[in-house]
């Protein structure tokens, strides 16, 4: 391999993404030893997982261009969790009816925000606000302000107990995700038309590709990726919380950024948004276990998420 | 008449934005009688206010085809800073003037860094305006860990007193209406829309498209800094996660105020509608009493009819 390939190979975002996990956790240790523990790694994918499962719907609406963006994961993460709770009642019979309901359910939700992007036009940052305020008020209304409901004790196990190999469960799904969307990306018709709406729609359509349709289904898919993730959450927390999804909104759309996908629309993949999504709990954990106070830990995570900007996030110089 | 329907809607964006508010004036003045007394508008004035300058801010780099979601957290630094400094230097009419001073200045430099970030080191806007609104938000806890401290009643007392029979609220509104119609007037202000229109056709042009697009962020630090200072005026007190709820809700106006997030279409007054759009519609739903479950999903359904309502009729207005 020559040098400049060796060069072009780190400038990568994927190879960034993983040299940063390797030096997070190389650092962890040194700063706390037993950091990078496997019992500890196991515990961090876990928390990735949940992180890795919401940005896998946020990818493919970013990778969808037209500044496709989702705001309103957050919401539908904790009426997802609020809804799977409380319909399996702790009762391991009702699981897959809480879970069917629950995609469902969310789908829909992610359907009529596509429907409102590419039928009525609405810029997508937009029409997610939107949607964002309306399940917010949903779910208010459906819990009258007082959480309720709780996990399934298979779904606690699953989210949390080794399942084989010493990893739960979650980690077998989130593989599979990470599997199965990478291939239908790369390897379906389906896969194609969003890297050929993303970058350049008008040709697309000329080329015969189903726009509207293909764009609709990419925030279809985020309501669904989001429903699951609340499921996911629900298993992890085991209490249903109001609001719990709300931290996932903005970090969702940062892993996809680590991970390489253009906001732009177009290029990137999912495999680097795993590896954003590691790389962004890694480092939340690594401020956590450092002693400093909670403002000092809010001011180092943004400052290094600035610094990881400068490695890849920079746009393209305008020329005369 | 086709010429005419072209000319207001680009001249008149915020046509659709002026029809909304009258119409939720109408109905606030029918659900709550003592709506048009003086005192009664004065206050929802300065309930609306910090929002408002919040918007006019966030419609400058919105115009350039950016965004600012850093402008919440600039409030809140912004709060606390004043607060500090004002009780820090025992209260005296100096210290007020120190402060007020160093509270701009905080929202200024805030403004730098997010100009500096996305213009010059060419970070992608939203990325990077949430990386630096952690670290804002970080600063502003840093501050003041926890609500509170008082400002003397000379401070609070002005802002909610006339001066020269008129009360503070409205002086404030009004000044920031004159300077937004002064830069409205500018080289500067030509030269943000056609940044915002396409910015590689600026810069061939000869336009300055990084100076341009810092002193749109420069404006949003300077009205998110006075946003701050209306707040202490409010709750004379500081507390640094007031501005949390901001930044969202001046997106949202600055939309519902017919400006488009693509750039180039739009105004600071149809912003200032906008933000008085979300307040009444606030007004609206307590003083109609529906039952408190059903608010929060009635005001996200209003919100998001308005934003897809004023979204499709600006297209129309665009097309015809």
């Amino acid at each position: 391999m020559t040098q400049a390939r060796m060069l072009a190979l780190l400038k990568r975002p994927l190879s960034i993404a993983i040299l940063a996990i390797l030096v997070l956790l190389a650092g962890g240790e040194l700063l706390s030893p037993g950091f990078a523990s496997p019992r500890q790694i196991v515990t961090l994918l876990t928390i990735a997982a949940l992180l890795g499962v919401v940005a896998a719907g946020q990818n493919l609406v970013i990778l969808g261009g037209r500044e496709g963006i989702d705001l309103s994961v957050g919401g539908i993460i904790s009426f997802a969790a609020f809804l799977a709770g409380n319909v399996m009642q702790q009762q391991d019979a009702y699981l897959l009816q809480a879970v069917g309901t629950v995609l469902l359910a969310t789908f829909c939700i992610g359907l009529v925000t596509g429907l409102g992007v590419t039928w009525l036009r609405i810029p997508p940052l937009v029409m997610t606000l939107g949607m964002l305020g309306v399940v917010q008020g949903g779910l208010v209304l459906l819990t009258r302000g007082v959480p309720s409901g709780r996990a399934a004790p298979m779904l606690s196990r699953i989210v949390s107990e080794p399942l084989l190999l010493g990893l739960p469960g979650i980690l077998f799904i989130w593989i599979l995700i990470g599997v199965v969307l990478t291939l239908v990306l790369r390897r379906t018709t389906f896969g194609l038309n969003v890297y050929a709406i993303g970058t350049n729609e008008a040709a697309a359509a000329l080329a015969g590709v189903p726009v509207r349709l293909t764009r609709t289904l990419l925030f279809a898919l985020s309501g669904l990726f989001a429903g699951l993730t609340g499921i996911l959450l629900l298993g992890y927390t085991e209490y249903v919380f109001i609001g719990a999804g709300d931290q996932y909104m903005l970090p969702s759309i940062i892993a996809v950024v680590i991970g390489g996908t253009s906001l732009a629309g177009g290029s990137g993949g999912y495999i680097g948004t795993m590896a954003g999504a590691i790389v962004l709990i890694l480092l939340q954990s690594i401020l956590t276990t450092l002693n400093i106070p909670p403002f000092g830990r809010q001011i180092v995570f943004g400052v290094t998420l600035l610094g990881l900007m400068l490695l890849y996030g920079r746009q393209r110089r305008l020329r005369g | 008449m086709k010429s005419t329907l072209r000319l207001s809607g680009h001249r008149h964006p915020y046509l659709m934005a002026a029809v909304v508010f009258l119409v939720l004036c109408v109905v606030n003045a029918i659900l709550q009688p003592s709506f048009l007394k003086f005192g009664v508008a004065t206050s929802n004035v300065a309930a609306f206010l910090p929002m408002a300058l919040v918007a006019i801010g966030q419609t400058y780099v919105v115009l350039a085809s950016d965004i600012d979601l850093s402008a919440g957290a600039i409030v809140s630094v912004v709060n606390v800073v004043v607060v500090s400094i004002i009780e820090g230097m025992g209260g005296t009419g100096a210290s007020i003037a120190a402060g007020l001073t160093l509270g701009i200045a905080v929202g200024l430099i805030c403004g730098a860094v997010n100009g500096l970030c996305v213009a010059y080191l060419r970070f992608q806007p939203i990325v990077t305006t949430f990386a630096t609104g952690i670290v804002f938000a970080g600063f502003a806890l840093w501050v003041l860990p926890e609500a509170g401290r008082q400002v003397p009643p000379e401070f609070y007392l002005a802002y909610a007193g006339t001066v020269l029979g008129v009360p503070t609220v409205l002086w404030i509104l009004l000044a920031a209406i004159a300077f937004a119609g002064v830069i409205a007037r500018t080289r500067f202000y030509q030269a943000l829309r056609a940044t915002g229109g396409n910015i590689q056709a600026a810069y061939q042009t000869g336009v300055p498209v990084a100076r341009v697009r810092l002193r749109a962020y420069l404006l949003s630090g300077l009205f998110a800094a006075l946003a701050g200072l209306a707040l202490v005026g409010e709750t004379a007190s500081g507390d640094p996660l007031i501005g949390g709820a901001l930044t969202l809700a001046s997106v949202t106006a600055v939309v519902l105020g017919g400006t488009a997030l693509s750039g180039c279409i739009g105004g600071v007054a149809g912003s200032i509608l906008g933000a008085f759009i979300l307040g009444l519609i606030n007004n609206v739903i307590f003083f109609a009493q529906l039952p408190f479950a059903w608010q929060g999903l009635i005001q996200g359904l209003i919100i998001l009819a308005a934003l897809a309502g004023g979204v499709v009729m600006a297209r129309g207005r665009q097309e015809t």
